[in-house]
């Protein structure tokens, strides 16, 4: 804040005093006051009746201007905890923080997305956090702005992403403007939301703000990571500030992830050295480069084949030892499994029919030991079931796999004998031949359908692919199909950002535009294969990379139809014997077709399709990527097989 | 003799199919859904293309799968009709070779 700057008196400070004294003169009941005259009781109603009466100042005495406000040292916080953006859809309850970012702050570090959601504002945070590894703020009104945020907030919190997420609210009822103002305040603003952030506060005064802010972040960015909430009062944005106010942000120091237990880690590598088939299964593993390294290490260290679920981008998909496409056989061999930040452990060595008869067995063989890292151990809540069915483990360790996995692979190598050693590396060339074998399978199994149309997604994935990989690309995308692990080569952190966590539909367009913004400045070559009915949910967000000149390339996968849907409306109407050849009714997204080309198109995109002839989409992706280098997001409409 | 039968029933002809029906039963009756639309197979079900496969065997999965496919008993799918999604299967073409493909080498 610059000295030279004035500073006026508090208005609502000013306001406020006046309306409580105004109050406490109605508050004297007439005839308690021994001695007092009574007031008229005509006169007691004129004044209650009247909010003017309540406020009334004299005109002269008037203070209709501040030169700073409480926002502007929101906007102070806001830049300590080092945010870079806000993705936000404009909100009155937030008005004056609005104002501070664009004017006191200048609209830098902060900068002010504008959203035409508040869903894709959270879901852009939860894709930018993936790749940048920490996050941006969000604004949303605590009412309507927060209901519409809710289900992204969902996927972020079972994603395991922070997001920094500020709701405007208006606490003090007397302070509210008639109206609608009323209908966007709440009592408890995070109320709502609760059951899937980690922590949320309220704070009475920008002192306060500032602690739980700096208190937010630390808890968002602490594994397991997950979505924090703030509610800015109006009143506490609105208010004017003074130097005599002595505000100061907090400074946040990052907690160190926890890490396992030492016995239990010991434990664990004496385990994983005498097995005979060891497994390692990667969900949400590696966050960083140094994730991907470490697991590497862990994994050479004992010659062990790594089972990538791809929550994260765990382990480079064309490592000899990444035996991702086997992963029921050998997990149905292995005699001790690790799993490493795993969603769903019981998931992955259990099988489970979705028949009449619901029914489940082990895939694993008797005596299997099972280990687990994750730090979602350390923060489970009652109402959401995201964490799934009970695993019976061995070993459980409440830390964060990537912190644990250095000390783990000291503790593997310390063990190794010469013995152990050559046994490793019989294992090692076996699995070496496995996986190139699978590498092949791959290819000979893209060859089906290769000039179908609708265009096959192994198609799709290999055209694209042949028009990407000399670039330092990222794709900013799950897929429903699993062609890019099988055909691509990945070895970066950034070049895999898992899925949307909670299955909420509508995550993908919007966290692809979030990825590709943060990749923006190190100039890489986003990628997102879009899928229809996910794009239809909040098309707008395609507006705001165009406005924001966000590069991205989208390459739909446009099956016409929420094809998992399609899927289960089959499986029930066999299951009951009956019209099996109705299962498009409600499912699928056709007549008629959307045009997804001229969609982005009237959004500011560069766009083409929609491309059926397979021998098309090689050229198309081409040029639309000449679009995405000259700094603009670009789209190709591609009619595609199911999955 | 329950071997027997087994064995008789693992020999069992194919009745007479018609591709063309078969292709549009295919479809209609949602086996593209996760086989794909040439059969090619997919994360949700696999390749029936080039994936010989006895009628015998063919019928009696469809009618009782042991995994996560979607029965298609007799009251939905008649024998006959069965028998034409088969002939359909087994005259999908062979794909490409790989060698012909440069977007497959890299």
């Amino acid at each position: 804040m610059s000295k030279s700057q004035k500073f006026s008196p508090s208005r609502r400070g000013f306001l406020k005093g006046a309306a409580a004294a105004g109050a406490a003169t109605l508050a004297v009941p007439a005839g308690t006051a021994v001695g007092a005259v009574p007031e008229p009781a005509s006169r007691r109603v004129a004044a209650i009746q009247n909010p003017r009466a309540e406020i009334a100042v004299p005109p002269e005495a008037e203070v209709m201007t501040t030169d700073h406000c409480g926002s502007d040292f929101m906007v102070d916080v806001l830049r300590s905890l080092d945010i870079d953006y806000i993705c936000a859809n404009p909100g009155s309850s937030f008005r004056a923080l609005h104002e501070s970012v664009i004017n006191y702050g200048a609209n830098q570090k902060p900068e002010f997305i504008t959203c035409c959601h508040e869903e894709s504002a959270i879901a852009m945070a939860h894709g930018y956090s993936k790749i940048e590894g920490k996050p941006l703020a969000v604004f949303a009104h605590g009412t309507v702005g927060l209901q519409h945020a809710a289900m992204g907030i969902y996927n972020a919190y079972c994603d395991r992403v922070p997001v920094f997420i500020i709701v405007g609210n208006t606490i003090d009822a007397t302070m509210r403007r008639p109206g609608v103002e009323w209908e966007h305040s709440v009592q408890d603003a995070a109320s709502l939301v609760r059951d899937f952030v980690k922590w949320d506060d309220t704070p009475i005064s920008l002192e306060h703000f500032a602690e739980s802010a700096a208190r937010a972040y630390r808890i968002t960015m602490t594994p397991p990571m997950e979505p924090v909430l703030i509610v800015a009062d109006s009143e506490l944005q609105e208010r004017a500030i003074s130097e005599k106010d002595k505000l100061r942000a907090q400074r946040v120091t990052r907690t160190a992830p926890p890490q396992g237990d030492s016995g239990a880690v010991a434990e664990t590598a004496k385990l994983l050295v005498a097995a005979q088939n060891p497994v390692i299964i990667a969900d949400r593993a590696a966050r960083t480069q140094a994730g991907m390294k470490a697991l590497v290490e862990l994994a050479e260290a004992l010659q062990a084949p790594v089972i990538d679920q791809g929550g994260r981008m765990n382990f480079p998909s064309r490592h000899p030892l990444n035996q991702s496409g086997r992963g029921r056989a050998l997990i149905g061999e292995a005699d001790v499994i690790l799993g490493l930040e795993l969603t769903d452990f019981w998931g992955a060595v259990n099988s489970y029919r979705d028949q009449l008869e619901r029914s489940s067995r082990p895939i694993t063989k008797a005596g299997t030991k099972l280990i687990s890292v994750t730090a979602g151990d350390l923060f489970i809540k009652s109402n959401y079931q995201d964490f799934e069915r009970y695993p019976e483990i061995d070993i459980a360790m409440a830390a964060d796999a990537e912190a644990t996995l250095p000390s783990l692979t000291e503790a593997v190598k310390r063990l190794v004998t010469p013995e152990r050693r050559g046994a490793f590396q019989a294992r090692a060339a076996k699995l070496a031949a496995a996986h190139q074998a699978s590498l092949e399978q791959s290819r000979a199994d893209a060859a089906y359908g290769w000039d179908a149309s609708p265009i096959s997604t192994a198609r799709l994935c290999a055209e694209l692919w042949a028009q990407i990989r000399n670039e330092d690309w990222s794709l900013a995308s799950s897929t429903q199909s699993n062609w890019p692990a099988r055909l691509w080569t990945f070895d970066k952190y950034y070049q895999f950002i898992g899925g949307s966590g909670g299955a909420g539909v509508g995550y993908g367009a919007p966290a692809a535009v979030g990825a590709a913004l943060a990749n923006k400045k190190y100039g890489r070559l986003t990628v997102n294969i879009q899928n229809d009915g996910d794009l239809m949910y909040a098309p707008g967000v395609l507006w705001t990379a165009a406005h924001h000149r966000i590069p991205l390339l989208s390459v739909m996968h446009n099956n016409r139809a929420y094809h998992q849907e399609v899927m289960h409306l089959q499986r029930m109407s066999n299951r009951h014997n009956r019209g099996i050849d109705r299962a498009a009714i409600g499912t699928t997204i056709e007549d008629p077709n959307i045009d997804y080309s001229k969609l982005a198109q009237s959004m500011g995109l560069y766009a083409e399709g929609p491309v059926t002839d397979p021998k098309n989409l090689g050229p198309a992706i081409k040029r639309a990527i000449a679009a995405v280098k000259r700094g603009e997001p670009a789209l190709v409409d591609v009619v595609t097989q199911p999955r | 003799m329950k071997v027997l039968l087994l064995i008789l029933a693992m020999f069992q002809a194919a009745p007479k199919g018609n591709v063309e029906t078969g292709k549009t039963l295919f479809i209609k009756y949602g086996c593209y859904e996760c086989h794909g639309r040439e059969a090619q197979g997919a994360v949700t079900g696999p390749r029936l293309n080039q994936n010989p496969i006895t009628y015998a065997r063919f019928i009696s999965y469809i009618r009782k799968p042991s995994g996560e496919m979607p029965p298609y008993t007799a009251k939905v799918v008649s024998d006959q009709q069965a028998a034409d999604i088969f002939a359909f299967l087994q005259a999908l073409p062979k794909p490409p070779a790989i060698d012909s493909i440069p977007l497959l080498k890299q």
